[in-house]
């Protein structure tokens, strides 16, 4: 029996689709490039405001405002050296970029210009990450599983993973009015609208607690705060009452909202879409032995490994991102 | 015309080209035993590269950039970007000669809690533009503070200033310096000028044992870049040059390189002669002899 034949009658796989599949549900309400009219909107304010990007202005939704302030755009070419280099010369001579390629390129490639021309002079340049943790099916040279464990070192540096459209239109205007350098994980092209429904709104630095919940509590980042919303539903049709507590700066952490919600008998969950090395676990981790919290916390996020190429619905499954990974991992440990 | 107005232009202007030369060769003369007098400090240092890049930084202190002494960040300045953090050495004390730091400073070089660390970092120094260091980083920030400045200049906040960058032959090595090179030119930066110190050295030794980055004038006239070099220990022919590149500097133009072929330790025979090495070792009896070799080779060019 060939190999063709076996493989019929199974169920059909999912194709990786392209560089950057939407996560949004089937039907979910989205907003389409929140980013690039954000800073459009947040550049018609300000006119120190201005964007460049490393050949990738179409695919960090960029090309919003270059179309709508050419003489503000700069293009640098397939070169993030020179990006980022670029963009602290600019930020020099009074202006406030917003630099954007994907995570992968900033993080690895050109870290040693964020880290000495951006990051120690203290310059406001926004970086912008397109494609953060396990967003793409392209595999580990497009999958910035570990961006926030390279950043978290790097003195000066603002961190925002944001869940939605509310809060990447939220945070940009605040990332260009704060001083010294951010990075921004982008979500990109459809993006889901969750957080309208809860009353929010983002905050650079703040967490938020976005429902209140007995028996659990999630402490969340990103996108992961949609499925840790989802989850916490589901969750209830099993009695279990979970509380969904909102991290989107990861750095500076407001250590004091996180752990005052941690600081009971509930269990412990961080969620986040980065891998379980260096990122919202082991930033929440920290602050729990530094308060002597004694308290047991449970991560999910992507496995120390590099992850494997394919469709994007299939890999959030295989690496326990999913909904339903989740619920499972959270009765298990409920016994 | 008072000192501190005369230094809102350029030292070049309304002078002979004779005046020129010796005023900028006496200025390389004074950073050559300031940088001598600082690397005794230490006990050692990148004095060598000092005394070679003297006169390429006298060149552009003590005749090329536009700059207040009393007001090191005016906006209206030309900007002189570091690039090799270890020649602050030799930067200080142009900036000692330009009067933007006091010369009874130098002495602090490289001392605990000085403001002249051993590698310049903006942070630390007035006048001192970026960090270098970390090499094949100074073009990059150049380019941006071109795009910069030709932006913001129809708003009156940014300025017709030029932008120097001063590198090192083994930041050629570097990809950044290229990816630069191209940004440069596709964004016709043209108040842009790269000054490449080719002093034929690298921490391992040789350039042309490290990685061969010859031809170099071929290289930077394929990306675009108007091309000159020169013999940059011969003052005449640095202001040539530079008077070359400010003749066809423009906010929208080719970018301009003058790549200098330097000796390391020039001026001190002593040194000049020395097995070359990144980090020349000198020895403690051997500063004052330096000194005497600098002042007696200076006077016999004055004689001449």
């Amino acid at each position: 029996m060939s190999t063709v034949t076996a493989l019929k009658g199974a169920a059909p796989r999912l194709k990786t689709s392209a560089m950057i599949a939407s996560f949004a549900d089937p039907g979910q309400k989205t907003s389409s490039a929140p980013f690039g009219h954000a800073l459009v909107k947040a550049a018609e304010a300000d006119s120190r405001i201005v964007g460049l990007t490393a050949d990738l202005g179409k695919y960090t939704d960029m090309h919003i405002f270059a179309k709508a302030f050419p003489e503000r755009f700069f293009q640098m070419g397939m070169a993030e050296q020179l990006l980022f280099g670029a963009a602290a010369g600019l930020a020099e001579t009074g202006l406030i970029p917003f630099a954007s390629t994907y995570s992968v390129f900033a993080a690895r490639r050109a870290y040693d210009f964020l880290c000495l021309d951006i990051a120690e002079p203290n310059l406001n340049v926004n970086i912008v990450g397109g494609l953060p943790g396990l967003t793409t099916g392209y595999g580990p040279s497009h999958q910035a599983a570990e961006d926030m464990a390279i950043f978290r070192g790097m003195p000066n540096l603002t961190i925002v993973d944001p869940c939605d459209s509310v809060d990447i239109e939220q945070a940009v205007p605040q990332l260009a009015a704060s001083d010294g350098p951010t990075y921004l994980r982008l979500l990109r092209g459809n993006v889901p609208t969750v957080l309208d429904e809860y009353d929010y709104t983002f905050e650079l630095g703040k967490a938020k607690v976005l429902r209140g919940g007995n028996d659990v509590v999630f402490v969340s980042s990103g996108l992961m705060t949609m499925r840790a919303l989802q989850a916490a539903e589901a969750l209830a049709e099993h009695k279990v009452d979970v509380a969904v507590v909102h991290a989107p700066t990861i750095k500076p952490f407001d250590a004091a909202t996180v752990l005052a919600e941690l600081d009971t008998d509930r269990l412990a969950v961080t969620l986040e879409n980065h891998s379980v090395v260096g990122g919202l676990f082991e930033t929440v981790a920290s602050a729990v032995v530094t308060a002597g919290l004694g308290k047991r916390v449970v991560p999910v996020a992507l496995p120390d490994e590099f992850l494997d190429a394919g469709a994007l619905p299939t890999l959030h499954e295989r690496y326990g991102l999913s909904v339903q990974r989740i619920v499972a991992k959270v009765l298990a440990e409920l016994g | 015309m008072t000192v501190a107005q005369e230094q809102n232009t350029a030292g070049r202007v309304g002078k002979t080209v004779t005046e020129r030369i010796e005023r900028v060769a006496a200025a390389a003369n004074r950073i050559r035993h300031h940088a001598l007098n600082m690397g005794e400090v230490q006990g050692q240092g990148y004095v060598g590269q000092a005394l070679g890049a003297a006169d390429m930084l006298a060149a552009v202190y003590a005749d090329q950039l536009r700059y207040r002494a009393n007001d090191p960040e005016w906006e209206g300045r030309d900007r002189f970007l570091l690039s090799t953090g270890h020649y602050a050495i030799g930067h200080y004390a142009a900036l000692a000669e330009a009067g933007i730091i006091p010369v009874e400073e130098l002495e602090s070089y490289g001392l605990d809690d000085s403001r002249l660390p051993m590698s310049g970092m903006s942070t630390y120094t007035p006048g001192m533009e970026i960090s270098g260091g970390s090499l094949g980083h100074g073009l990059s920030i150049a380019v941006g503070i071109a795009l910069g400045l030709r932006h913001r200049a129809p708003s009156g906040e940014g300025s017709s200033a030029r932008v120097y960058n001063f590198l090192s032959d083994g930041e050629l090595d570097e990809g950044s310096t290229w990816e630069a090179a191209m940004g440069a030119h596709h964004h016709q930066l043209g108040n842009l000028t790269a000054m490449v110190d080719i002093n034929a050295l690298q921490a391992d030794g040789k350039t042309d044992t490290v990685l061969r980055t010859e031809p170099v004038t071929e290289k930077w006239e394929a990306f675009g870049w108007y091309t000159q070099r020169v013999d940059g220990n011969d003052v005449g022919a640095l202001l040539a040059a530079f008077d070359n590149a400010a003749a066809q500097a423009a906010a929208v133009g080719r970018p301009s390189v003058i790549l200098c072929d330097t000796k390391v330790g020039r001026g001190v025979p002593l040194l000049e002669e020395r097995e070359k090495a990144h980090f020349m070792r000198i020895e403690e009896h051997e500063w004052q002899l330096c000194r005497e070799q600098l002042t007696a080779g200076s006077n016999g060019r004055a004689g001449r």
